[in-house]
Parts: C-alpha cells; structure tokens; sequence
C-alpha cells in the first residue's frame, strides 16, 4: 500500500469554488429550528424576550444559517468535480468544524461560498486515501465573516 | 436558566453538565423540515434498507445541534461558543412514536463532554472540551471537540 497521488488534474481543482449560496434568515425558520432541535433558549423562540436582550433581536442557536441549512450541501458538488476529476469513488465523511466569529439573528442575509481548501493524498485502513477539505464562508450583509464550515471528506 | 460558570472553576477533567436526548421519529420528521433537509434516509424504510443502514437514521447535523446544546447550556449566557467539531462514527436509529408525542421505550442518548484544556489567548480565558453522544449501550456514536470563552471572576 501506498498514500494516494494527488494528480495534477486534481490539484488544479485546489480553489475551486461553489456559489455564491444566499440565505435569509427569518423569524420563523429560527423558532422552528429551535423547536427542531430542541434548544430552549428564549433567544431562539421567544420574540419578547430577545427584543429585550443585548441582541435586540432573535438570534439563531450556533450552526443555524437560515432556511434551508441544507442549502451548504452545495459542497458534494465540488465532490462531485473530484470524481470527474479522478478521485476514487469510495466516499466517507470525515466530519466537520465550525468557527463561528460572529451571531446571527433574524433579518440577516448571509452569502455562503463553497471553496475547495486543500487535497492531501494519505494512506489509510481503506488504503490509498485522497482527504479534502472544503470550506464554507458565510459573510453577513455588513461583510463580517459570520461563520467558516470546514468539511472533510475521505475519498478512497 | 443555568448557573454561570468562571474559568476559575473550571478544571481538567470536569464534566460538562450531561444533556439527555430521546431521538424518535417524529423528531426526525421536525427536524427535517425546520433545516430543510428532506434526504429519505431520514424518514423512509425501504430507502434506509437500500442504503444498507436497515432503518431510517438520525440526521448527523441534528446530532451535531445537539453537541452544540450541550456546550450552549454549560457555558451559561455570559460563555461564547467559539469552535466545535464533531465526526459520525456510528449510526443511530430514533424511537417509534407510541401516540402523538409519546415515544416507545428504548434507546436514550446522552451528550457528554470533559474539559481537555484551559488557556488565556489575548483577553479571552478559553476552555477546550472533549465532546460526544452516547447511545443506550454506552457507544460514542458522535465524537468531536469544542472550544469555549467563559468568564472570569477577575475581571
């Protein structure tokens, strides 16, 4: 066995980016994601309460960027570019790590993009292994960087 | 609300206050609308069979929502979420509903979590974390790490 090659084809992908994504986030969606995942904050449901609070308005709980969330699923397509490009089938998920900078609340508009960050060829227990990752910037409508998603996806 | 924790009481090795969760499929259904995430692997029998996972699992954001409760509720409202990370290690399958909002007996998870690290970077008292979810046989079926500010009874 041996770590994978990254080729050249893949290497050119290396910053290779998705979007811009365009997420509104409302109201109602962050009550309902609270709701969902059963977060009790009254910042998070509670309109009165957080008109009151430091914010002045409802806040999402960490991680929840506007309806659909799923919209950063975005990112499988620039898996899907790699395979085109060569990269084995075999696909796991790697897992993912947020940096969040900055809150969101209702009202906020956030512009996501989708960036190839890095390919590394490794050898694992599946043998030779491509690892990517590939970084989501959600920057708020005053051009602060409010969150950076980084998912990291085994291809082997 | 939760007491507020200060870096002075933090030490390694303490405990994140557990937080208990029951995933049953009306959950899944809820949470699948809320974050728009509409992959029948969530919901369907015969799709979750196809995939080779036997039944319907639980979403891994929903997993990961939860490990962001977990730290959220142990910080207190003076603590700031910096960092977290977690990887899906193992799958995990919710409770059927027995009426409307009462689930069936069975699996209950647990997230948990252990202080790994406590620093001072720049002006903030910063405390890094050991994180997972637990299922009923004790399994990490979620495992990841986060890093925390709290507040300092000094300042």
């Amino acid at each position: 066995m041996a770590a994978f090659v990254v080729t050249d084809s893949l290497k050119q992908l290396i910053g290779h980016k998705e979007g811009p994504i365009v997420f509104k986030v409302e109201e109602g969606a962050i009550q309902r994601y609270a709701q969902a995942v059963g977060d009790s904050n009254p910042l998070h449901s509670d309109i009165e309460y957080a008109a009151g609070s430091e914010w002045g308005r409802l806040m999402a709980p960490p991680g929840f960027t506007g309806w659909p969330v799923a919209k950063g699923f975005d990112m499988f397509k620039v898996v899907e570019k790699l395979i085109q490009a060569g990269a084995p089938v075999g696909l796991l998920d790697g897992g993912v790590e947020y940096d969040f900078l900055a809150p969101v609340g209702a009202g906020d508009t956030l512009v996501a993009v989708v960036n190839l960050a890095s390919i590394e060829g490794r050898e694992t227990k599946m043998g030779p292994t491509m690892v990517t990752t590939i970084e989501t910037t959600y920057t708020n409508q005053r051009g602060i960087v409010v969150l950076i998603a980084r998912n990291t996806f085994l291809n082997f | 609300m939760v007491k507020q924790i200060y870096y002075e009481d933090v030490e390694i090795g303490s405990e994140v206050t557990p937080l208990e969760k029951i995933a049953t499929t009306r959950m899944l259904v809820q949470y699948a609308g809320a974050s728009g995430d509409f992959n029948p692997l969530h919901y369907e029998d015969d799709f979750a069979k196809n995939l080779g996972v036997g039944h319907p699992i639980v979403h891994g954001l929903l997993k990961r929502a939860w490990l962001v409760n977990l730290m959220i509720d142990w910080i207190g409202a003076k603590g700031k979420l910096k960092k977290l990370s977690c990887r899906y290690r193992g799958v995990d399958y919710p409770r059927k509903m027995k009426t409307l909002d009462e689930p069936l007996d069975g699996d209950t998870w647990w997230c948990r979590g252990k202080v790994t690290r406590k620093y001072v970077e720049g002006d903030e008292c910063l405390v890094e974390c050991e994180i997972w979810v637990e299922n009923g046989n004790k399994e990490k079926t979620t495992t990841g790490s986060a890093v925390v500010v709290v507040p300092s009874k000094l300042k």
